[in-house]
């Protein structure tokens, strides 16, 4: 057999017919579902008097409308009429079908993505599919996983399978170590700044190099969640070991003769040594710092001690325009240096870092120090009520309200502001979400991206700063 | 779902790069349960001045003349030219509901997102991938000429302009039968169940643990 990616085996291991016309029927492991994105296919199913293929592969939690605080009141808790009608009707939907989800007031709920590895739901090997394009997080347990739309949603409940076209390769290396201070996010941010937010279009990309080794299971979520930011619906790790000892002993996770067999089966989740890919970037560890997105695509992107790109620089005219009307949307200044750009509001969490890793590093940078009186507000919201409940076992929440930060119950909060949580127009927000595009956190709104430790950092200062030179004086001092 | 075969209309240049699904449909009409209702939210941020709601009446709401959808002289577009990596972001299916319930049929691009571009297909809404310099040459020809219309023919795979020339575009034959025919995915699959069946026996054999109720 040729030498095959891990993306080719994971594609080959669940392909139950290729068509003639170059479609493809694909088996669905596991079928992950929220309350955004599912109600139009649960209505469809319903209308055309079909049932859920395989019941035990769903697995549903509510995420998006969530508000983050007073949880234990449930859904009763949300105000917004509009948003509880949609929780309702996932709970209703779920009932009905007999899906496994865990509710608003169920330790277990938090974003989805976050859910799922949590509970070894999502294992080496699997499938998985989910109305939202983040889904492309599940990919660091070397699983085939991506974002799917809501007929899709439907299709997958109702036969099992997708109707999918194989995808090209791409490879992305990141060899060597990353410096004091550098982050997954700064990783996936400087390389969707290298290739574009277009750059995966149509691509599977396999992450790896000893970079990408070194990280824990966390730092790889975050940077396979950010795959589709780079236009890769696919973002991939191969299995290791710290692949396998993150999903032990996990709720869900195979038990006993079939954890044997599964780790043996998993031992041939990576890409063959003489593979080839369609495309191979590769990216130096060392040379990549803390980064700070300035405009309103995460591929505006720039390290924290460099200044706000002037458009005149630009020779490519589409891309001129759109940096032009970034500036002018931001409300930043040409070759005005990043931490110049002062902010209102500081956002840590959501799928790509609300993880107990996250937290702890932004922690790090919060500890014993005090949010600046600049900040309006401050706000930690982790991925998970187990999350949660762990960071606070741990003290972390004890530090951030010590230094002036809200912390708040599990969900997508300010990531997308579908709840209360959101920016006012004009507000400048250092986020650890994933996208900073116009109006995303809040009609008017200007986000920008960044690390959990440097979102901690601008907290504390009231502008960006460089958190390696922040932790530097503390180790001096 | 409505089958596309020909389709001749009133052409709307947006001369954007990276029109993200955040754009095309504001998060807040996500809430919805329902899959109609999102056309007069199309582009909500960019075509209004106010902030929209869900529910709203949009009919009322003050309008950002300075929009190109807002400009007398496109108004009953189904043509709409577009730039590179249109429909990046998220995977809401919204995107295509709003662009075609508002009256697109057709979306010209050099490039689109790929979940965008796979979920208009599921909608009857065709996007057409040409290149940058075609796009160029149509955009300069839309904006010079008022009423500029296109003809999209699906079943020949080209775009028709009003002097007689015309661009030839790619689509994957399963897609293309499937817009031309109008037909629903999940019955087609359907028609290959025992397919699915033997393969979940072989895979449940292989791989016991991805199968058993989640408690
Ligand atoms: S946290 Fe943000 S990006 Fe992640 S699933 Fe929620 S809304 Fe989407």
């Amino acid at each position: 057999m040729p030498a095959q990616t891990l993306y080719d085996k994971l594609w080959n291991n669940h392909l139950v017919k290729q068509r003639d016309d170059g479609s493809a029927l694909l088996y669905i492991d596991r079928h992950l579902l929220h309350e955004v994105t599912s109600p139009q296919a649960f209505e469809g199913l319903r209308l055309a008097a079909r049932k859920p293929w395989r019941i035990d592969a769903n697995l549903a939690t509510p995420d998006h409308n969530v508000p983050t605080t007073n949880r234990a009141a449930g859904v009763s808790g949300i105000d917004d009429l509009v948003s509880k009608l949609q929780v309702t009707t996932l709970d209703d939907n779920c009932s009905d079908f007999g899906i496994m989800e865990f509710r608003m007031t169920d330790r277990r709920q938090g974003i989805v993505h976050v859910v799922g590895p949590e509970q070894g739901a999502t294992l080496p090997g699997m499938t998985i599919v989910c109305g939202d394009s983040h889904t492309a997080t599940h990919g660091a347990f070397a699983s085939l996983a991506h974002g799917i739309g809501t007929s899709e949603v439907e299709h997958v409940l109702a036969t099992q399978c997708l109707v999918a076209k194989k995808m090209k390769n791409m490879l992305v290396r990141v060899e060597g170590e990353l410096g004091f201070g550098v982050t997954a996010k700064d990783v996936v941010l400087a390389v969707i700044g290298k290739i574009g937010t277009a750059g995966g279009n149509g691509h599977a990309i396999e992450f790896a190099g000893s970079a990408i080794r070194h990280l824990s299971m966390e730092g790889r979520m975050t940077i396979c969640n950010m795959a589709i930011e780079a236009g890769a619906r696919v973002g991939l790790v191969g299995c290791d070991e710290k692949t396998i000892a993150y999903v032990e002993g996990r709720p869900y996770s195979p038990k006993g003769d079939d954890w044997v067999k599964a780790v043996a089966a998993w031992q041939d989740l990576v890409s063959d040594a003489d593979a080839q890919f369609d495309t191979v970037v590769e990216l130096d560890a060392a040379d990549i710092k803390p980064q700070v997105s300035w405009g309103t695509s995460p591929e505006m992107v720039v390290a924290v001690d460099a200044s706000v790109p002037d458009p005149a620089q630009e020779s490519d005219a589409v891309k001129r325009s759109g940096y032009q009307r970034a500036l002018v949307y931001m409300g930043l200044e040409a070759n005005q240096p990043i931490t110049s750009i002062k902010l209102d509001r500081v956002f840590i969490g959501s799928c790509t870092n609300s993880r107990i890793e996250d937290l702890r590093a932004a922690a790090a940078v919060a500890k014993g120090r005090q949010v600046s009186p600049s900040i309006k507000q401050a706000m930690v919201v982790p991925g998970s009520g187990l999350v949660k409940e762990q960071a606070e076992n741990e003290g972390l929440d004890v530090i951030f309200k010590a230094a002036g930060f809200e912390w708040r119950d599990p969900g997508c909060s300010m990531c997308l502001a579908m709840n209360p949580d959101r920016l006012q127009s004009g507000e400048h927000c250092a986020s650890t979400s994933n996208r900073n595009f116009e109006g995303r956190q809040g009609n008017g709104g200007r986000t920008h991206l960044v690390s959990p430790a440097m979102a901690a950092a601008a907290a504390i200062a009231g502008h960006f700063v460089d958190v390696r030179e922040m932790l530097k004086q503390e180790v001096s001092a | 779902m409505k089958p596309f075969t020909q389709h001749t209309g009133l052409v709307a240049p947006l001369d954007r790069a990276n029109v993200d699904t955040d754009q095309i449909i504001p998060k807040q009409f996500l809430k919805s349960i329902k899959r109609t209702g999102f056309g007069q939210n199309l582009f909500d941020e960019w075509r209004y001045l106010d902030e929209g709601q869900p529910g709203q009446d949009a009919s009322n709401r003050p309008l950002n003349t300075e929009f190109v959808l807002n400009q007398p002289r496109y108004k009953g577009a189904s043509v709409l030219l577009a730039r590179r990596n249109f429909g990046c972001g998220s995977s809401r299916e919204h995107a295509p509901w709003a662009l075609e319930e508002y009256g697109f049929r057709a979306i010209l691009a050099p490039s689109f997102a790929d979940i965008f571009y796979n979920n208009s297909f599921k909608n009857g809404l065709l996007p057409i991938v040409l290149s940058e310099e075609d796009l160029d040459e149509l955009f300069a020809q839309a904006e010079a000429e008022e009423g500029y219309q296109l003809t999209v023919d699906l079943e020949a795979q080209t775009v028709l302009r009003p002097d007689g020339k015309s661009y030839g575009f790619d689509i994957d034959g399963f897609r293309k039968h499937c817009l031309l025919n109008g037909l629903d995915d999940i019955g087609l699959t359907l028609q290959d169940a025992d397919a699915i069946r033997s393969f979940e026996v072989g895979h449940k054999q292989n791989n016991p643990w991805l199968f058993g109720a989640i408690k």
